[in-house]
Order: structure tokens, then sequence, then C-alpha cells
């Protein structure tokens, strides 16, 4: 497919080098706490299309993820003053939000329903299929893809299927075929070796 | 430190934890400096992942979040004063959305939960960067978690009902493990009892058998003295028509 050879590891995409601009979420946080709308508006811009991303992943169905995506901002908005930048990013705090909030959503009973529980067990090695068309095309995305194949593939299973799949760690166990209790600890060794290789402060 | 709950950190960071380890972690992760980083490291890693799965969203979505937005007050800022329970039942939130998607604890779950909440003395400080505000959580996570709830239990024919109640929030959750179904032409129906002895009507449970149900209960639960649990008609009575098959008081 024309859509992932453009994302193979070996076609960057040229013109990324350069970092964008990016503005300080942290400060847009604490001016949207103080009811500023407008940089609630930039920080929107600069944030949704990674939120947004990450709750289709999550939530599958594009109605619903919408739903949860603007559930996530208004909430982030609502909390804004709650932003510790003491306790990480502030983009590491929005997400945090949308992500419990699309996991809550697919755990809920109606939308269990609709949920296909064999897709990501039988397409885990493909990563990236779901937004291919609009994969983040950055040095970024690269950085990252190379950091998850440096983990194990039950690592990388594990971390997948809880964080994008939206399961729990039993759940986890379950679909990789590994024993109950060992998921848990495959999530936990996976991010560290996945925070280690990006050279995130522990 | 336990080195059992401190394994969670991982699948805490991607929130692929149940609802009673959740709630486990989230005591420990109060009172463990190491975890608070940990967690947050591991966070921040997994929110990199993200980046190579980024989806320009439907432009009205921009439209609705910004239109909304100026109808909703941003929360003040934590002083140091931690006690959001009395103000919780009057914040309501606003997303009509919300009520459709509220979560529902299940049984054994809820049941979990309660029994944390009593063994742990009944604290309850959120973790302020992550935690839902309390006006963010359903109307039993609001009961569960207050600093005052009270739990209180039943075990009726192998079926065990707790009654978890809040006074500060007025309000009591009744949660039902292995129910079964009420009989033919019949549905429980739970009441509280007055000071007074009278029994006034606080809701009727599912109609089916199910293995955890949880229920929050109609009216001031700061006023009532305990709950009975009666068969009655389907739908319900005015008032009960039969001897209670339990009578949980409140102590």
């Amino acid at each position: 497919m024309v859509v992932m050879s453009a994302l193979s590891p070996g076609n960057p995409v040229p013109g990324e080098s350069a970092a964008p601009r990016q503005p300080d979420l942290s400060e847009l946080l604490r001016a949207s706490a103080r009811g500023d709308e407008g940089a609630f508006a930039e920080l929107y811009d600069a944030t949704s299309r990674r939120l947004y991303g990450l709750v289709v992943r999550v939530v599958r169905d594009p109605a619903q993820a919408e739903e949860v995506a603007q559930e996530a901002f208004l909430e982030i908005w609502r909390t804004s003053a709650r932003f510790d930048a003491g306790k990480g990013s502030a983009m590491s705090w929005m997400m945090t939000i949308a992500h419990r909030k699309a996991v809550d959503r697919v755990r809920s009973a109606e939308a269990a329903s609709r949920r296909d529980q064999t897709y990501e067990a039988t397409t885990q090695e493909r990563a990236y299929d779901i937004t291919a068309e609009e994969v983040e095309r950055s040095l970024e995305g690269q950085r990252v893809r190379n950091a998850l194949e440096s983990l194990t593939e039950t690592q990388r299973g594990a971390v997948q299927l809880a964080y994008f799949g939206g399961y729990t760690h039993n759940e986890v166990a379950a679909l990789l075929g590994i024993p109950l209790g060992t998921a848990k600890t495959r999530i936990r060794d996976g991010l560290i070796r996945l925070r280690d290789t990006l050279g995130m402060q522990s | 430190m336990n080195a059992d709950i401190h394994g969670l950190s991982g699948a805490y960071a991607v929130d692929a934890l149940d609802d009673v380890e959740r709630a486990d972690f989230e005591r420990h992760l109060q009172q463990c400096p190491e975890c608070q980083d940990e967690v947050a490291s591991l966070r921040a890693a997994a929110v990199e992942l993200t980046h190579a799965s980024a989806l320009t969203p439907p432009p009205a979505l921009r439209d609705s979040v910004l239109r909304q937005i100026s109808t909703v007050r941003p929360l003040p800022p934590l002083t140091g004063d931690t006690g959001p329970a009395p103000q919780a039942e009057a914040t309501v939130t606003p997303i009509e959305s919300r009520r459709r998607r509220v979560k529902p604890l299940t049984w054994l779950v809820a049941a979990a939960a309660a029994a944390v909440l009593a063994i742990g003395g009944l604290v309850w400080s959120p973790w302020q960067s992550d935690e839902p505000a309390p006006q963010q959580l359903t109307a039993t996570e609001q009961v569960i978690r207050a600093k005052d709830a009270q739990r209180y239990e039943k075990v009726i024919d192998g079926a065990r009902a707790t009654i978890v109640r809040s006074k500060s929030l007025g309000k009591a959750v009744i949660i039902a493990e292995d129910m079964p179904a009420a009989p033919e032409g019949k549905d429980f129906q739970v009441w509280y009892q007055n000071p007074d002895g009278a029994m006034v009507s606080a809701g009727l449970m599912p109609h089916e058998a199910k293995p955890t149900v949880s229920m929050v209960l109609n009216g001031d639960a700061s006023k009532f003295n305990g709950v009975g649990i009666t068969i009655e008609p389907t739908g319900g009575s005015p008032e009960p028509t039969s001897d209670p098959i339990a009578l949980i008081e409140f102590s």
C-alpha cells in the first residue's frame, strides 16, 4: 500500500527536520485557567492532532472518538488550573486525561459490544495501519518507531495493547497468551525501555 | 514498600488496571514519591508514542470545543484546602452527553472498592495532577470515595448487599453481588427507614439476575437510619407490602 511505503523507515519525509515552533503549552494552560479562550484555541491547535489521533486509536468509532475528544478538551479547559508542571509536561497531562476518557469509553458496556475484540491481536505487528493515511510524518514519529523496535516482541505487544487497545493487563495477558499477572511486568519493562531509549528523564 | 503494588506502575501509567487495582494503586501512590516519579516518566514515554498516530480531527470538533468552553468556568486552583466533598453535589457537570457514558462500576469492583475504603480508614485525597476532580466522578464513585463513607454489609441467601453511605453527600449506594432474578411478577425494592420506623422508597433493583449491580438510592441518605429490601409487585409499591428480606441499620 502506497501510504505504508511512504512511512517505511528507509523513506523519511524531507523538510521535516526543522523543528516547528512549539508554543509553551504550560503557559497556554495557565492562561486557560484564567479564562483566556484565545489561549485555549492555541492550545487546541497545538495538541488536537495528537490528542484526537490517540482517541481514535483507542476508540476506533469516529463518532464516539469525536465525542470523547470533545469531552477531554472540555475537561482540560475546566481543570486547567489543576495542572502541576512539577509532575510532568502539559502534553503528558492532557494526553493522560484523553487516554483515561478513551479507555473509560471502550470499557463501558455499550461500546464493548461494538468492538472487534480480535482486531489488535491480529494486527499488532502493524502498529500504525489504522491511521496510516495521516500518520505524523515527522522525525519524532520516526524516533518513536525506532524506539518501539528496541522492545522485545512481547513488550511491544503488551504496551500497544494496553495503551492503544485500552485493554487491562489481564486482558493483554490473555490476548498475548502469556500467564496472567505477567503482562503488567511486560508493560512496565516495555515502557521503561521506551523511556530510556527515547532518552527521557526518569 | 510493597513490591507487588509498586510493579503496577506501568499498567497504571497506561490505564491498564481494573478499577479495584487502580484504587489500590492510587492510595499507594499518595505516599510513594518513587512511584509518582516513575508513573510520570512512564506516562511521558507512552505519550511519545502518539507522535506516530496523530490525526487531523474534523473541523467541527474545534468549533464545538471552542463554543462549549465559553459556557464553562474553569475550576479554581487547589489551594491546599482539599475538602471537596461538600461542594461535589452542587457542581453538576454541564455536558449533557456525560450522562450517557457514566461508567457503571461493576458489582465486584464497587464492593471491593468499598471494602478498601473501610479498611483504609476512609481517607481519600486525590492525587491532584490526574485524578478527575470530584465533579467528574459518577455519583457512585463520589459516594465510595467520600471521606465520611460508611459501609454496611448483609448476606441474603448467598447474595451480598453492601450499602455505602456518605452523610456529607447525603447519598447512599447499594451494591448487590450474585443477586438472583426477582420472582416472576416481582421486583426487589429498596427502602430507607425513617427514624420513626416508616419506610420510604429508595428505588427498584434491576429485575434480572446479575453478578453485580450498583445503584444510587433516591433520597437524602443523611436523614435516614437504615435501609430495607422487600419483594414487591413489578414496578414497586408506594409502601412495603411484605416483610423485608434484609434490614441494614446505619450505625
